[in-house]
């Protein structure tokens, strides 16, 4: 742990993103932010390289507020629900 | 109609044998019969769309939507920072400029090119128009004659019309039946007074992809400057300007997730490239391109390209999933289904297919939950069938029953599951219904009908 980031910080990170991700009000945006923060904690778990694991958890972060501003903006302008959200 | 003359002459028949005593009780018993009968193949034939909602977006290559991030990044540049990029001597002019040129390097990045080299403009066409009517003008003293294909983008054809009006040779050349150009034909096309080969990239409605790489070599080999319309190609597919031997290449905002009113133009500056201006005025964009650049859009542009340029990979092995997906699914239940464009060059996110016996109009009606397109944007007011599909020698009954699935970052792999599930039954529908079909399955062979002769 030479970059300082702890595992459990990473943890943090992934639940955060997942969370906020959840939150998006268009189908399109959420599904796909969830997909992608679950596909790109997967592809980094065998990070090693900690000026990397850095790198890659600083932009983790900055997508975490992207995704609070974007979910706010999202809100704001909500459209009908698409077919396939009101199938079943 | 075909529904009420299936369902009327077996009933009509029995009716007219049975009970020409009772001509009264006949049309009463025609009337219920009809609806006992409906009742019964109520399934198969229903229109009912018990569904509600929005449609299902499956029309990328028209437009994208703009990625949250890309407009999280314009946002401080409508909210906050409103100078003009040009303006020299304020701060408000300085971090506008700073934000348009960061912007033309992410660009740059994305197609290994220098940021000297990129000209921001207002779309593709404007790009397209400045490529081909640019070079042309310029070079027009010595060389007069300009290579084409008959595929391209609307632009390129028709600012290829307006050149053939001012005296200018074009070639447009053919392509097989798969959509790709003859590199042999390009060859034979080409004379000592060419000035311009404009071929693109990605085609737009069947998504086949042209050997870029080496038609730039060739082009490289005679000394041709060679414009590539990659409108539907940035930030999809891998190019890099200098492998590839590109010398212009038109880009576009709203195709790569990025915002509308926006695109870029890659010109080459070593060997140097001239182009004539369409548009006369303060000489921003190193004179090629008059008029204030649009900050936030800009700055969109940009976002769009570096994000295009991470993502590439993980999106193109997502579209590759979602098109096998849906293809599978489809060629599992239907028979008779064309695709139309080369199956392997090809972006897979463009899948165009033909269902024969099928009217393309009425399937895109019957799939109104879905958004489609029978072909490109532009031309999706008319009736006629599409020049593209006519140039690749479809047969004009499957380009009129063609339709463009497009496949974006966003589409998920439920959309892609409902959407193959409604086209079968719907296709599946209207085949049932028509005339064509019941012969086809009788195993006669439409080719040789003879019409009645007009």
């Amino acid at each position: 742990m030479a970059s300082g980031i702890t595992k459990i910080q990473v943890l943090s990170l992934y639940k955060s993103l997942i969370k906020e991700s959840k939150k998006f009000a268009n189908y399109n945006f959420r599904s796909y932010a969830l997909r992608r923060v679950r596909d790109a904690f997967r592809e980094s778990k065998s990070i090693t390289d900690p000026k990397l694991l850095k790198k890659e958890f600083e932009y983790g972060k900055e997508n975490l507020e992207i995704i609070k501003r974007q979910v706010i903006v999202g809100d704001m302008y909500q459209t009908e629900k698409l077919v396939i959200e009101n199938v079943r | 109609m075909f529904r009420v003359i299936k369902n009327v002459s077996p009933l009509l028949c029995k009716n007219l044998l049975q009970r020409s005593a009772l001509q009264e009780n006949a049309i009463l018993m025609f009337v219920q019969g009809k609806h006992l009968h409906t009742d019964s193949e109520s399934e198969k034939f229903s229109l009912k769309h018990e569904e509600v909602g929005r449609p299902l977006y499956f029309d990328a290559q028209a437009t994208t939507p703009v990625d949250p991030r890309v407009l999280d990044a314009m946002l401080p540049y409508l909210v906050s920072y409103h100078g003009n990029p040009h303006s020299r001597t304020h701060a408000y002019g300085w971090e506008s400029e700073a934000g348009v040129e960061k912007s033309r390097e992410q660009v740059a990045n994305l197609i290994g090119a220098d940021p000297k080299e990129i000209v921001f403009t207002s779309g593709a066409t404007e790009s397209n128009n400045i490529s081909v009517k640019g070079v042309a003008h310029f070079y027009a003293p010595r060389k007069k004659h300009i290579v084409t294909t008959q595929i391209e983008h609307k632009c390129v054809l028709d600012s290829c019309r307006a050149l053939e009006g001012e005296g200018f040779k074009i070639t447009y050349l053919p392509v097989g039946t798969n959509g790709i150009i003859s590199l042999q034909e390009l060859e034979n096309a080409l004379t000592p007074e060419t000035s311009l080969v404009s071929i693109m990239t990605v085609n737009n409605e069947i998504g086949v992809q042209q050997p870029i790489s080496e038609i730039g070599a060739i082009c490289k080999k005679n000394k041709i400057f060679f414009h590539t319309d990659a409108a539907q190609a940035i930030g999809k597919i891998p190019i890099d300007v200098n492998s590839m031997n590109i010398d212009l290449m038109s880009i576009s905002g709203h195709k790569v997730y990025g915002p509308k009113g926006v695109g870029a133009l890659y010109i080459r500056r070593r060997p140097r490239v001239r182009v004539e201006p369409i548009q006369s005025g303060g000489g921003q964009e190193r004179g090629m391109r008059s008029g204030t650049v649009p900050t936030p859009l800009v700055v969109g542009l940009g976002a769009a390209c570096e994000l295009a340029e991470r993502e590439m990979a993980y999106d193109h092995a997502w579209m590759e999933k979602l098109a096998n997906r849906f293809l599978d699914k489809i060629y599992s239940k239907l028979t008779h289904v064309i695709r139309n464009g080369d199956p392997k060059q090809t972006y897979p996110g463009c899948v165009n297919l033909s269902f024969a016996y099928v009217e393309g109009e009425s399937l895109l009606m019957a799939l109104k939950d879905v958004a489609l397109s029978s072909g490109s944007a532009c031309t999706s007011a008319s009736l006629e069938p599409s020049y593209v599909l006519r140039a690749i020698g479809a047969d004009e009954d499957l380009a009129h029953s063609s339709i463009r699935f497009g496949l974006g970052r966003f589409t998920t792999i439920e959309e892609v599951d409902y959407t193959a599930e409604k086209t079968i039954r719907h296709v599946e529908r209207l085949r049932e219904m028509s005339p064509l079909w019941e012969m086809v399955q009788e195993g006669v062979d439409i080719k040789t009908i003879q019409w009645s002769q007009h």
